[in-house]
C-alpha cells in the first residue's frame, strides 16, 4: 500500500447520536481527513447487513456503523 | 474580556457566542458603556480605517491582527504608515484633551511587525471577468487589489518602468524606502494582478484595444505633469520641474545640480525637493514661497524636518526673472510680497510690493508649483475632460461618461493625497464589481463626518483620563541623515507602541468600543448599532419567576485562598476545565502552569452549612463525586482524588450507587472539614490542613484544590421581591410552603428552580412544569388564543412524474464558501441527473431565500428539493415546511450536510473538501430522485386522563387536570384516599397534614371532572398516546373508559424491618409508628428517659442500595418533637450520614443545639439492639470518638426506608413502561425528563418515581398534569411520516421483525387470501418511531422505513462510490 493511499469510507450514522457527534465535530472545528462519506440513518438498527456487504463489494475501503 | 461561560478561565471578545451549543446560537455584542470619544479618526479617514480597532489590538500586543485589520481595508498600510497626511490624527478626539494619538506611527509600527512576503494569500474564487487598470499609482493599485480579491482578472498598464506611481517617483527614499513599497506591490501581484510596466497607453497600446479585451477599465493615471514656472528666462536648462527632478532621482539617474539651489513652492513636493537636494550635496538650499509659513500647504512635520536639516525659507517671495552667465543659470530676481484679500482657496492672496525686487545668486532652480494631468489618450474613447484636464466622474461611484470606464485619484481631483487616491480606487472597485455582476452601480453610502467633543465633554474626559504625553518616535539624527537617503523615521519599539496605543480613549472602556468592524464584515447585515434599550409593556395573566441562584463568593473564606492561589478553583471552573469545549480544550491542567495535576483535593461545603448560611446546597456532594470520576477518566486511574466532606449527601435516585462506584474507582473520601489551605512556595502546590476524626491535626499536599462552592440567593433577589411583591424567607430565597411549592405569596406569580431553595436539575424541571400547570389552570379560558395556525396549500401529486430536482447550494456567509468552492459545487450539481435547477445562496435559511425556493419550485415545476448546506438535524424542519408551503409533500426534501460535516472539518483542504462536498451533493441528489411522498397520520386525542393512585400525588395531579378543564379517571386500589401521607401528621416546619389531606380529598370528591374509583383494580390498558382504553374491576363489576394520557402515581410505603428486634419487642418502633404515638397518643409514656433512633434501616444496604431520602428529616423532626414534649428525654440518633438537604439543614442544627446526640456508625459496624432484664440496650461503635458506646434505651426507633409499591411491575407491563432495579418507575431521562416516560402519553408523579418530601411530590404531580395537558390540549396529534410500512406481497409472516422491535409496534396477523391463510405483519403507526430495526432483520424486503428505503440508502452508497446501481 503506498503512502498516498486515501481510503473511501462509508459511515452509516444514527441521527440521534453518531450523526449528531459528527455535527458536533464540525461545530468544534475538529479537523479530520476527507475520506468519510456519512449516510444518515434514523437508527443504526436500520442498517441492513446487505447494505454493508454491498458497499464493500462495490469497492468501498471501509464501512463505519455509528450508533 | 473575561469569558463568563468559562468562569473567567479564558478571555472572550466583546462580540461573542456564549458557548457552541447555546440557544439561540447567535452572537451577542457586549456593550458596557458609551465610548468616551466620537471615533473622529475613523470618520476623518477617507477609507474609514478602523483606527480604534487596530489601536486596541496594538494595546493588547496583537500586532499581526492589527496589521491584518489594516491590510483588509488598505492595500498599502506600510506606505500610508509613513507618508499619509493623517487626517485621523488631526481629528483625533484625544487631541482635544492634549496631543492626539500617533495613529500614523502606530500603523507604520504594525506594518513593520510582519513580513509581507510571507503573508498567506486568501482563497479567491475566480469570476472569469477581466478588468484593466491604467496607472499603477496608489489609486490603481487599490482598485486592482480589491477587484482581484473579488475574483476578477486584473491587468495594470503602467507607463513608467516600475509600479508605484507618485509613491515611487515623487516621494524620496528617506521617507518611503522603495523596498517596502515593492513588498506591498508584490503582495498585490501575488493576488493575481498582472502589472505591465513601461507600457504607455495611447502610445504603446490604444485604449480602445484594451477595452476590447476587458469588461471594465479603471483610469488612475494621476497628475504627473509639473506646472511651469513663469517669468523671463524660466525656460533655460538650470530651471527644472520638481516632479521631473524627484522622478529622475528616484529612478537612480544622475541628476546635475549646482551648489546653490532654490526650490520654488510650498507644498510637500517642494519640501521633498529641497531635502533631496540637500542630500545630493548642494551647499546652499533655500525654499522660495510667496506666502507665509502659516499658509504653506506642506505638512507641518515636513516643514519642521526641513528646517531641522538647515534649509531656510524665503517667505513672501516670488521669483520673477532668471539670468544666466556663460549659458548657465547664475541669478534670479525675486520680488517681495504682502498678503492681501483672501482668494478662491480661502488663503490670503499674495500681492507684490512694488520696487522690492532683489537678486539672489543660484545655480539651479527647481519649481514645485503643482501638478497637471496628462490624459490625451482618453480622447480617443470619448471620455469627457474638464478644462483643467481632469476627468469628471460621479464622486460616489467613479463612473465616467463612457460605460465600463471608471476613474479616480489625482486624474479626477488634481494633485491630492495618497489616501484620497486609495479611497477613489476602492470606491471604483466596488462599482466595477457591481457593474460586472450586473447589479445597479448606485450604492447608498453612509458618509459620516468626524465629530468634535464639546467643551463639557472635554472637561469631563480630562477629569476621567489623566494627561499622558504622546510617545515620540525616534528619528535618525540630522547629521546622519542629510548626507544620505536612509529612512529618517526609525519607528516605535513594541513598548512605545503599546504605551501610545493605550492612550486611545476608545480603548479605555471595557466591552464594545463601537469600532464597527463587525458591522462592516457581517455579510448578512445583521449588526445594527442604532438599537436602543426599549421599554415594552406586556399584558400577562400570570408570571413564572425562575431567576436561579448565585454562586457564593468564596473569597469570603480567605483561609482557603480562593482568588489568591491560582490552583485553588471552584467546582464550576473545574467543570469547564473538564469539558472538551472548555478553556483548555478538555485537557485537564491546573491554571498556574498548565500542567496536569497528579493529586487533586475537593473540599465540600464552602459557603454552605455554616453560621451565616445554615442550609445545604444539596448538589455539591454529587457534583464533586462526578468531577472526581471524570478527572480520573481524563488523567488516568493513578490520579489521586481526595474529597473532604462532612456528610455524603447522595440522597436522590441512583446517587448512592454512584457514590459507591466512585469509591470503587479509588476516589478517597476524607470525613473532615479542612481548616485552611496554604500555598507551597515555589511549586504553587497546596497544603490542606485538617483534623482527622479523633481531633488529630493532619495535612496533605495537592497540586490543585477544588472548592465545592455553595449557592446563594440571586444577587437581585431583594429587588425582584420588591418589584413582584413577593416574600423572601430568612435565607433570602423566595418563600413558599410545603403544600404550595411553586406558588409565591402573591397569587398568580409562580416559582420554579433554585430561587426557592438550592436543588438539583430534576427537581428544577419538575417545578418548572409544575408552575406551568398552575398557570394552565389559571388561564384555561385563554388557552390557544395567541396561537397562529399555519395553512398549507393542497399537496401536489407527483407520483408518476419524472424527478425534477432543484438543488440549493448555501454559502452560509463564509462558513461554507470560505473553505470549499461553492460556485464549483453549484456548477457540478447542474450536471447531475434529473437536476433542472441549481441556486447558489448566501444564506439559504434566510426568509428571502425561503421565498425564493418556493418561487423556484413553482417556476421550474420542481418535485424534489435538495438543500446543500448545514445539518438536517437543525434545519430540515424549516426546509420541509418551505417545500410544504410550495405544495410539495415535505418528505420530497433531502439535505447534503456540506457545512458541519465538510467545510468546518476540512478547513485547510479546500480542494479535497470541495470534492467531498460534490460527492455529498451527488449522494443527496441520488436519494432525492427516489424519494416518495409520505403520509403524516393524524390521530384524534381523547381529552381525558387516567390517574393511577390517589395519594397526595394522584389527588394533586387529578385536581390540577380537572382545574384545567380535563376529565379525569382516578383509580385507587384502597378504600380511602390519601396514600402514604395518611400516616404523616405534621411536617418538620409544623404544618399539620391532616387538614390539608382532608381538604384535598374533599375537593377530589366534589370535582365534577373527576371520576373516582376506589377499591378498583386495573385489568388492562390498551392503546397509545391520545387513544388509551382501560378496563378496571371493582367489587366484581368491571368498567371500561377511554382516555388520552396516563399519570402513574402509585406511591411507595414504609419498609417493615426484620432487624433490631422489630416485631419481637414492642419498644422497637418505626418512625411512622413513633409519629402516630407523638401526634395522637399525646406524647411518650411517662418514664421514657432515653430514645435511640437508628437510621438507614432497610436502606443503603445490599438488598436496597438506595437512600430513602426522607428518613434523616423524619428522625430530626420526631426527635425535635420529643424534645418539645419532653425536654428531659435524651435522644440519640445513630446515623451514617445526616442527609438534611436544603433548608432542612437548619433543623439539624436546631436538634444539636437542643442536645440531641448524633452518633455515627459504619455500614459494616451496625448497632446492636439487645433485650436485657432492665430494658433495651443499644451497642454501637462511635466512629467519631473511636470507641464502643452502650446506651440503655426505653424506646428504639427505626428509620425504616421506603420501598416501592409491589403493583408497579404489573402496571408497568400494562403501560409498557420500565422500572429500575429497585422497583421504582424509570423516567425517560434522570435529569432532564424526570416526569416523562420513554412511552409517549404516560407520565410519572410522586413516590412511584422515588421517595420524596411532600413539596417535591406536589411539584412533580403538578408537573405531570402540565405534561399531560400538552397532549390533552390538542385535538389531534400529527405523527412522524418516517415510520415502517409493510409490503404485504413480500411478507411471509416469518415474524423475525416482531421481537427486535423496541417499541413493540409490530403484530403478526392472518387473513384469508385466495382461499388460503396469508400471514403477514402489521405496524402500529403510532407506536412506531421509524428506527428500522425491522427493516434490517427482514430477509424478504417485506418491511421498510419511509424515506429510508433500502434502495434509497443504496443509491447513496452507489453515488458515494460513483457507480451505477
Amino acid at each position: 500500500m503506498n503512502d498516498n493511499f486515501e481510503p473511501l469510507i462509508i459511515g452509516f450514522c444514527c441521527n440521534w447520536c453518531a450523526y449528531s457527534g459528527a455535527d458536533l465535530a464540525g461545530v468544534s472545528r475538529l479537523q479530520y481527513p476527507t475520506s468519510l462519506r456519512i449516510i444518515r440513518v434514523m437508527c443504526s438498527g436500520m442498517v441492513h447487513p446487505n447494505l454493508v456487504i454491498d458497499a464493500l463489494q462495490k469497492g468501498v475501503d471501509g464501512v463505519l456503523v455509528g450508533g | 474580556m473575561k469569558n463568563e461561560f468559562e468562569v473567567g478561565l479564558s478571555d472572550r471578545k466583546a462580540v461573542y457566542i456564549l458557548f457552541p451549543q447555546s440557544i439561540p446560537n447567535k452572537a451577542t455584542i457586549d456593550k458596557r458603556e458609551e465610548r468616551p470619544c466620537k471615533a473622529a479618526c475613523m470618520y476623518a479617514c477617507p477609507i474609514n480605517t478602523n483606527v480604534l480597532g487596530y489601536v486596541k489590538l496594538i494595546a493588547q500586543g496583537k500586532y499581526k491582527e492589527a496589521y491584518q485589520m489594516n491590510r483588509d481595508i488598505n492595500p498599502l498600510p506600510s506606505a500610508c504608515g509613513r507618508v499619509c497626511y493623517a487626517p485621523c490624527e488631526k481629528n483625533c478626539n484625544r487631541g482635544q484633551l492634549e496631543d492626539p494619538i500617533a495613529i500614523r506611527e502606530l500603523k507604520m509600527f504594525v506594518a513593520d511587525q510582519v513580513n509581507i512576503d510571507e503573508l498567506p494569500i486568501p482563497q479567491i474564487t475566480k469570476t472569469g471577468k477581466k478588468v484593466a487598470v491604467i496607472g499603477a499609482g496608489p489609486g490603481g493599485l487599490a482598485a486592482a487589489n480589491d477587484l482581484a480579491l473579488k475574483g476578477h482578472d486584473v491587468t495594470i498598464f503602467e507607463a513608467q518602468p516600475e509600479a508605484g506611481g507618485m509613491l515611487r517617483y515623487a516621494i524620496p527614499e528617506y521617507r518611503l524606502p522603495k523596498k517596502i513599497l515593492e513588498q506591498e506591490i508584490n503582495y498585490i501581484k501575488r493576488l493575481g494582478v498582472e502589472i505591465k510596466t513601461g507600457v504607455e497607453v495611447g502610445k504603446d497600446i490604444a485604449l480602445a484595444n484594451i477595452r476590447k479585451d476587458c469588461q471594465a477599465i479603471f483610469i488612475g493615471v494621476g497628475a504627473p505633469g509639473g506646472m511651469k514656472l513663469e517669468g523671463e528666462g524660466a525656460d533655460q536648462p538650470g530651471v527644472t520641474d520638481g516632479i521631473k527632478f524627484l522622478q529622475a532621482v528616484n529612478l537612480g539617474r544622475k541628476v546635475e545640480i549646482g551648489k546653490k539651489v532654490a526650490v520654488v513652492g510650498g507644498g510637500n513636493t517642494a519640501i521633498d525637493c529641497a531635502r533631496t537636494v540637500k542630500r545630493l550635496g548642494a551647499e546652499e538650499v533655500r525654499l522660495v514661497y510667496r506666502r507665509t509659513r502659516a499658509e504653506m500647504p506642506a505638512a507641518a512635520e515636513e516643514i519642521e524636518a526641513m528646517e531641522k536639516e538647515g534649509i531656510k525659507t524665503d517667505y513672501l517671495t516670488l521669483p520673477k526673472r532668471f539670468f544666466s552667465k556663460n549659458g548657465t543659470l547664475s541669478e534670479m530676481e525675486c520680488i517681495k510680497m504682502q498678503l492681501g484679500e483672501p482668494d478662491a482657496s480661502g488663503r490670503r492672496r499674495p500681492v507684490p510690493i512694488a520696487g522690492s525686487e532683489f537678486k539672489v545668486s543660484v545655480d539651479t532652480v527647481i519649481a514645485a508649483l503643482g501638478q497637471v494631468t496628462q490624459v490625451e489618450f482618453l480622447k480617443e474613447m470619448g471620455v469627457n475632460l474638464a478644462k483643467n484636464g481632469t476627468v469628471p466622474i460621479d464622486p460616489n461611484t467613479g463612473v465616467t461618461n463612457i460605460e465600463g470606464i471608471f476613474a479616480g485619484g489625482d486624474v479626477v481631483t488634481g494633485a491630492a493625497y495618497v489616501i484620497d487616491a486609495i479611497s477613489a480606487g476602492k470606491k471604483a472597485a466596488i462599482s466595477i464589481d457591481r457593474y460586472l455582476k450586473g447589479d445597479p452601480i448606485e450604492v447608498l453610502r453612509e458618509d459620516k463626518k468626524p465629530e468634535k467633543l464639546d467643551e463639557k465633554e472635554v472637561a469631563v474626559l480630562k477629569q476621567r483620563f489623566p494627561s499622558e504625553n504622546r510617545v515620540h518616535m525616534k528619528e535618525l539624527p540630522v547629521a546622519e541623515r542629510v548626507t544620505n537617503f536612509k529612512e529618517v523615521a526609525l519607528g516605535f519599539s513594541p513598548e512605545q507602541a503599546v504605551k501610545e496605543a493605550i492612550r486611545c480613549l476608545a480603548g479605555q472602556i471595557e466591552g464594545c468600543i463601537e469600532c464597527e468592524e463587525c458591522k462592516r464584515r457581517c455579510e448578512a447585515l445583521a449588526v445594527d448599532y442604532t438599537q436602543k434599550e426599549e421599554k415594552v409593556e406586556i399584558n400577562v395573566g400570570s408570571i413564572i419567576l425562575s431567576p436561579g441562584y448565585q454562586v457564593y463568593d468564596a473569597t469570603g473564606k480567605p483561609e482557603f485562598g480562593y482568588g489568591r492561589f491560582p490552583n485553588v478553583i471552584g467546582a464550576l471552573e473545574f467543570e469547564r476545565i473538564l469539558s472538551a469545549s472548555g478553556p483548555f480544550g478538555g485537557h485537564v491542567v491546573r491554571p498556574s502552569d498548565h500542567k496536569e495535576p497528579k493529586r487533586i483535593a475537593f473540599i465540600q461545603c464552602i459557603g454552605s452549612r455554616d453560621h451565616e448560611r445554615d442550609y445545604c446546597s444539596s448538589f455539591c456532594c454529587m457534583f464533586a463525586t462526578k468531577e472526581a470520576i471524570i478527572a480520573k477518566e481524563h488523567l488516568g486511574k493513578d490520579l489521586q482524588c481526595d474529597i473532604f466532606f462532612m456528610d455524603m449527601r447522595a440522597f436522590s435516585k441512583g446517587f448512592d450507587e454512584y457514590y459507591e462506584r466512585a469509591k470503587q474507582l479509588g476516589i478517597n473520601y476524607i470525613r473532615s472539614r479542612p481548616a485552611s489551605i496554604e500555598e507551597v512556595p515555589g511549586s504553587r502546590n497546596l497544603t490542606v490542613k485538617y483534623l482527622i476524626e479523633d481531633d488529630k491535626k493532619a495535612s496533605r499536599e495537592y497540586d490543585m484544590v477544588i472548592l465545592s462552592i455553595g449557592t446563594q440567593p440571586p444577587k437581585e433577589a431583594d429587588r425582584i421581591a420588591k418589584i413582584f411583591g413577593i416574600e423572601l424567607n430568612e435565607h433570602h430565597f423566595c418563600k413558599t410552603s410545603p403544600f404550595h411549592p411553586v406558588e409565591s405569596k402573591r397569587s398568580g406569580i409562580y416559582l420554579a428552580g433554585a430561587f426557592t431553595q438550592p436543588k438539583d436539575i430534576p427537581e428544577t424541571v419538575m417545578e418548572a412544569s409544575g408552575a406551568a400547570s398552575k398557570v394552565l389552570s389559571l388561564l384555561k379560558e385563554a388557552r390557544g388564543s395567541l396561537i397562529v395556525k399555519e395553512d398549507f396549500p393542497e399537496e401536489r401529486n407527483v407520483l408518476g412524474e419524472e424527478p425534477r430536482v432543484g438543488v440549493f447550494v448555501c454559502n452560509c456567509g463564509s462558513n461554507i464558501a470560505g473553505f470549499v468552492n461553492v460556485p464549483e459545487i453549484a456548477e457540478y450539481a447542474k450536471t447531475l441527473p434529473n437536476v433542472v435547477y441549481v441556486g447558489n445562496n448566501l444564506y439559504t435559511c434566510s426568509n428571502d431565500t425561503q421565498d425564493n425556493i418556493k418561487e423556484k419550485i413553482k417556476e421550474h415545476n420542481l418535485n424534489r428539493v435538495v438543500v446543500s448546506a448545514c445539518t438536517p438535524r437543525t434545519h430540515e424542519p424549516l426546509f420541509r415546511n418551505t417545500v410544504r408551503k410550495a405544495g410539495l409533500n415535505p418528505y420530497l426534501f433531502e439535505m447534503a450536510n456540506i457545512r458541519d460535516q465538510c467545510s468546518w472539518v476540512h478547513m485547510n483542504e479546500r480542494e479535497k473538501g470541495t470534492q467531498k462536498a460534490k460527492d455529498l451533493v451527488r449522494m443527496a441528489v441520488a436519494k432525492a430522485r427516489l424519494l416518495e411522498p409520505l403520509e403524516m397520520m393524524t390521530v384524534p386525542v381523547n381529552k381525558a386522563a387516567l390517574v393511577i393512585g390517589s395519594g397526595l400525588s394522584g389527588m394533586t395531579s387529578a385536581l390540577e387536570l380537572a382545574d384545567q378543564g380535563f376529565e379525569v379517571y382516578l383509580v385507587e386500589k384502597e378504600k380511602e384516599l390519601g396514600g402514604y401521607l395518611k400516616q404523616i401528621h405534621y411536617l418538620i416546619d409544623g404544618t399539620k397534614t391532616n387538614n390539608e389531606l382532608k381538604s384535598l380529598a374533599a375537593r377530589v370528591k366534589e370535582n365534577k371532572n373527576i371520576h373516582l374509583f376506589t377499591q378498583a383494580k386495573i385489568e388492562k390498558v390498551d392503546g397509545f398516546i391520545g387513544n388509551f382504553k382501560t378496563k378496571i374491576t371493582m367489587n366484581g363489576t368491571s368498567k371500561e373508559f377511554e382516555h388520552g394520557t396516563v399519570i402513574v402515581a402509585t406511591g411507595s410505603k414504609e419498609y417493615k424491618p426484620k432487624e433490631y428486634l422489630y416485631g419481637a419487642d414492642e419498644r422497637v418502633l418505626t418512625q411512622l409508628e413513633l409519629e402516630q404515638k407523638l401526634a395522637q397518643g399525646g406524647g411518650l409514656a411517662k418514664g421514657v428517659k432515653n430514645v435511640v433512633m437508628i437510621q438507614c434501616v432497610g436502606s443503603r444496604d445490599e438488598e436496597r442500595p438506595y437512600c430513602s431520602r426522607l428518613c434523616c428529616n423524619e428522625a430530626v423532626k420526631n426527635a425535635l418533637k420529643i424534645k418539645e414534649l419532653s425536654p428531659e428525654t435524651n435522644v440519640y440518633v445513630l446515623y451514617r450520614d445526616v442527609r438534611t438537604y436544603g433548608f432542612k439543614e437548619s433543623y439539624y442544627t436546631q436538634a444539636r443545639q437542643k442536645g440531641i446526640v448524633f452518633i455515627r456508625y459504619e455500614k459494616d459496624q451496625k448497632p446492636e439492639v439487645v433485650k436485657t432484664k432492665n430494658g433495651l440496650k443499644v451497642n454501637v461503635f462511635d466512629q467519631t470518638l473511636g470507641i464502643p458506646v452502650t446506651m440503655n434505651s426505653d424506646l428504639v426507633v427505626l428509620s425504616a426506608g421506603v420501598v416501592p409499591n409491589e403493583d408497579n411491575k404489573t402496571i408497568g407491563q400494562y403501560l409498557k413502561v420500565p422500572l429500575n432495579k429497585d422497583g421504582f418507575f424509570l423516567e425517560a431521562h434522570m435529569k432532564l425528563r424526570p416526569i416523562d416516560f420513554a412511552t409517549d402519553g404516560v407520565f410519572l408523579a410522586g413516590m412511584a418515581h422515588f421517595p420524596k418530601a411532600v413539596e417535591e411530590s406536589i411539584a412533580q404531580s403538578q408537573a405531570a398534569s402540565s405534561r399531560a395537558a400538552t397532549v390533552l390540549s390538542k385535538d389531534s396529534i400529527e405523527l412522524e411520516g418516517i415510520i415502517s410500512k409493510v409490503v404485504d406481497a413480500n411478507c411471509d409472516g416469518c415474524a423475525f421483525c416482531i421481537d427486535p422491535c423496541p417499541y413493540r409496534g409490530i403484530t403478526l396477523i392472518e387473513y384469508m387470501s385466495k382461499d388460503a391463510i396469508k400471514k403477514t405483519v402489521e405496524v402500529n403507526e403510532v407506536l412506531c418511531k421509524g428506527c428500522g430495526t425491522c427493516m434490517a432483520t427482514c430477509p424478504k424486503k417485506g418491511i421498510f422505513v419511509g424515506g429510508f428505503k433500502l434502495e434509497q440508502i443504496s443509491a447513496q452508497v452507489n453515488a458515494a462510490l460513483g457507480v451505477e446501481a
